[in-house]
């Protein structure tokens, strides 16, 4: 039930709005904006296309967001062992 | 691929699994379960576990459309199928699970038309295509699936298409999550939420797992980045011992869910009384079937269909493997008598089935012991 | 019949059935070609069927299958294919001008590798056998001095080398049938690999333990089939397996392995660690060798299997397909 792919809309056709090309690093197909007929992606934007409809926009900022967080994992860690190996407590 | 490879990244991936060595109390054993079969196949194609403390064990829950789907229903739709006027459409994933008879494919080499369709929206253009023929789209799925079943329902009542009809097997999530909590040889401490399935229902359907049965979710993405991550989220709230549901896929879930798709499912699909799932009985309220609105679309109301119910053979524990209450390796007829070429339950056959991901992927691993050094 | 998919059952159809019945005392691991040598004239030869819808697509068509493959078969089993013989069944009502077409494209492949078809025969059945029409070929060739394969003579410790980037013929036939309503900007890679195995024969003949080429099942196929003939593991480094860009994307969207797609141009091959650098410079220097990699070796373990490593620690088992690779959405 799972097996969706994100892709970027490359064309619009103006005399059908819910259909759009994506492109997903080469490989084009028209799918079906329906299930989004509520905020319609533009040209440009990623979508989430699960058999040849797209399911969800994707948010760069979300995915930017959360790449962040995870950089950051074990970085407190890190600085706490650096502030440990100081030696400062047991002076 | 953008949105794909950033969540592969493998700095990443190794700090995310040392967060979880981290986390992870060596003095407890965590059973996590993964429900969406989406999320298995994903687990083993990106070998995920050779990442994870021992004492992290992953439990395979039911997610697997194909697998839940019992053999009469497939008996059921390719009877439909025979006869010759009729197109017998599916996507790949039904090709190779066996009805009775045989597989779709199998059906095919002995004359039947069998086509794979990747989009419902194909299954409706081949009948567009082919006046003369009718054709009929098994669908499968669960919520992620339905809502593109049933737009292409109401496109095919729009353009006034009467040579299509769709055999319904279209399943719901929440009833077999909460199967598996009611069963009672279960102990799962969290799950790792089916990412695409709440793209269309959102978080919210979820929340009673952690009010009433006190347990975390992570609702996760399908990248390694997203699978190991969301591990993180529920190691910290079992660690403070907390129980909420965390919407790991941010970028692409919303809380809320996705109205038009809801409102498209709605118009077309009711809730069956009760349907049954192979390897878990018969379970209320868990499977849509087509309005009355849609008959003329509905290939279990143009058709006569058998509907005899197809028990498992004894010795297939495939329910139990389901439930997550065996390992697959535990049955007693895997890699004997069932197998990928021969496979005796759907499990085996179906990609994201546990069994098959077992097989393919893992089992001649467990003997021995392989370094993390890298080859070339 | 899930037998013509290059996997475990068309290994099971010829190890049960044919080999046991046909080949006589000459069984043993199965080749691409047999080397025969009568009272010391050596003389290696192959037959293959050619199978394809659509007759034609990007980058070739049935015709240039039919003569790539053959030679392919022949180079990889250590010999230069110098001529063939083909068979045409056709089926009734077939075009003439689809018929012609195959058959020059035939003819000018047979002269790009330098290969005679020095005869052919052809059968017409009914209409709605034969799916237009089906090549069988038988070629022949010599063997290329200082090349001797054997899978026995695999070691742990030796390296595997790819030509190429894999699985563009498989994903372009599976676009080119339009089912599944997806374009890209791919071709077949048919093509014949002889003078690629000649440079290799001469950078490092004496290392060379064993050659194939991934036809019908892939790259995955080709290398169990080894793991199996030889016993030993074969690991492989993911990172380092060439994929075109758009060949990722349709096994992404499709839910398909590269590993299990269909190649016709290109080859594996197994070099002792010592000759594995001398090789691939000599193959990345030669034309159409640009992209050849050194993709894994081969280790104790896994035995008799492929194990595929990430970057990051993780691994799978990739097992030989089981009939064709399918689609699948979930």
């Amino acid at each position: 039930m799972c097996l969706a792919i994100p892709g970027q809309i490359v064309e619009l056709f103006p005399d059908q709005p819910t259909a759009a090309m994506i492109d997903v690093v080469g490989v084009r197909r028209k799918v079906d904006l329906g299930l989004l007929q509520d905020n319609l992606p533009v040209k440009g934007d990623w979508v989430l296309i699960h058999v040849g409809f797209a399911m969800s926009k994707i948010s760069e900022e979300d995915a930017i967001d959360q790449m962040r967080m995870l950089r950051m994992l074990g970085e407190a860690e890190f600085a706490k062992e650096e502030v440990e190996g100081y030696g400062l407590e047991d002076s | 691929m953008k949105f794909v490879d950033e969540f592969r990244e493998p700095e990443v991936i190794t700090r995310t699994a040392e967060e979880i060595r981290r986390l992870a109390d060596p003095g407890r054993h965590y059973r996590i379960m993964e429900v969406c079969g989406g999320h298995t196949h994903a687990i083993y194609r990106f070998g995920l576990k050779d990442l994870l403390p021992t004492n992290i064990e992953l439990i395979h829950g039911p997610g697997c459309p194909v697998c839940v789907l019992p053999m009469g229903r497939i008996d059921d739709g390719l009877s439909i199928a025979q006869d010759p006027n009729v197109i017998f459409a599916a996507f790949g994933d039904m090709m190779r699970v066996p009805g009775t008879t045989g597989s779709p494919l199998e059906h095919k080499a002995r004359g039947m038309d069998v086509r794979i369709v990747y989009s419902p929206s194909d299954a409706l253009k081949l009948a567009k295509n082919n006046p003369d023929r009718h054709v009929m789209f098994f669908a499968i799925g669960f919520e992620t699936t339905a809502p593109s079943t049933a737009l292409t329902l109401v496109r095919a009542k729009e353009w006034g298409l009467h040579n299509f009809s769709v055999f319904c097997n279209h399943v719901t999530i929440i009833p077999a999550i909460r199967a598996i909590l009611d069963s009672p040889d279960m102990r799962i401490d969290a799950f790792i939420g089916p990412g695409h399935v709440s793209t269309v229902i959102g978080c919210r359907p979820y929340e009673w797992i952690a009010k009433n049965e006190h347990k975390p979710v992570a609702v996760s993405g399908f990248e390694p980045l997203d699978i190991l991550q969301s591990i993180v989220m529920v190691l910290r709230q079992l660690k403070a011992e907390e129980a909420e549901i965390e919407n790991q896929y941010k970028r692409v879930v919303p809380w809320e869910g996705n109205r038009a798709a809801l409102g498209a499912m709605a118009e077309v699909f009711e809730l069956r009384p009760y349907f049954e799932w192979r390897g878990l009985g018969f379970i209320s309220q868990s499977a849509l079937r087509i309005k009355d609105s849609y008959a003329e679309w509905d290939a279990e109301k143009r058709f006569v269909v058998p509907g005899v119910r197809v028990t498992d053979p004894k010795a297939a524990q495939c329910g139990e493997v389901l439930k997550g209450v065996l390992k697959p390796n535990q049955c007693k007829l895997f890699a004997r008598e069932c197998t990928p070429e021969h496979p005796i339950g759907a499990l085996m056959v179906s990609s994201e089935g546990s069994c098959a991901a077992y097989f393919n992927y893992e089992h001649r691993k467990t003997e021995m012991v392989i370094s993390i050094s890298s080859v070339a | 019949m899930a037998h013509g998919a290059g996997g475990k059952a068309s290994r099971r159809l010829v190890e049960g059935l044919f080999a046991p019945l046909l080949f006589g005392s000459a069984s043993g691991p199965l080749g691409d070609a047999a080397h025969l040598d009568f009272d010391g004239t050596k003389i290696a030869i192959t037959t293959d069927s050619f199978v394809v819808k659509p007759l034609t697509f990007p980058g070739g068509s049935i015709g240039e299958l039919a003569v790539n493959g053959t030679v392919n078969d022949l180079a990889v089993s250590g010999a230069r294919a110098e001529a063939m013989v083909v068979t045409y069944v056709l089926e009734a009502g077939l075009p003439t001008s689809v018929l012609e077409a195959e058959v020059r494209a035939m003819g000018n492949a047979a002269r790009k590798t330098g290969v005679i078809i020095s005869g052919g025969d052809t059968k017409v059945v009914e209409h709605g056998k034969a799916d237009s029409m089906y090549i069988t070929t038988t070629g022949i060739g010599r063997p290329i001095p200082g090349i001797s394969i054997d899978p026995k003579s695999v070691r742990r410790g030796d390296k595997i080398i790819l030509s190429g980037p894999i699985g563009d013929h498989g994903i372009t036939i599976l676009l080119a049938r339009g089912e599944l309503d997806l374009e890209a900007d791919l071709r077949s890679d048919t093509r014949s690999v002889l003078p690629l195995v000649e440079v290799l024969a001469k950078a490092a003949g004496p290392g060379i333990r064993w050659m194939r080429d991934p036809t019908r099942g892939g790259v995955a196929t080709s290398l169990n089939e080894l793991a199996r003939d030889c016993r030993l593991g074969i690991v492989l480094s993911e990172e380092q397996l060439p994929v075109h860009d758009a060949v990722r994307g349709a096994c992404e969207l499709l839910g398909l392995d590269p590993l299990h797609i269909a190649n016709e141009g290109q080859f594996l091959t197994v070099v002792g660690p010592e000759y594995a650098d001398t090789a691939l410079n000599a193959l990345n220097l030669a034309v159409g060798g640009e992209e050849a990699k050194i993709i894994g070796e081969v280790r104790e373990q896994p035995a008799g299997a492929v194990l595929v490593k990430t970057l990051y620690g993780g691994s799978r088992i990739v097992d030989m397909l089981v009939g064709d690779p399918l689609p699948r959405i979930c």
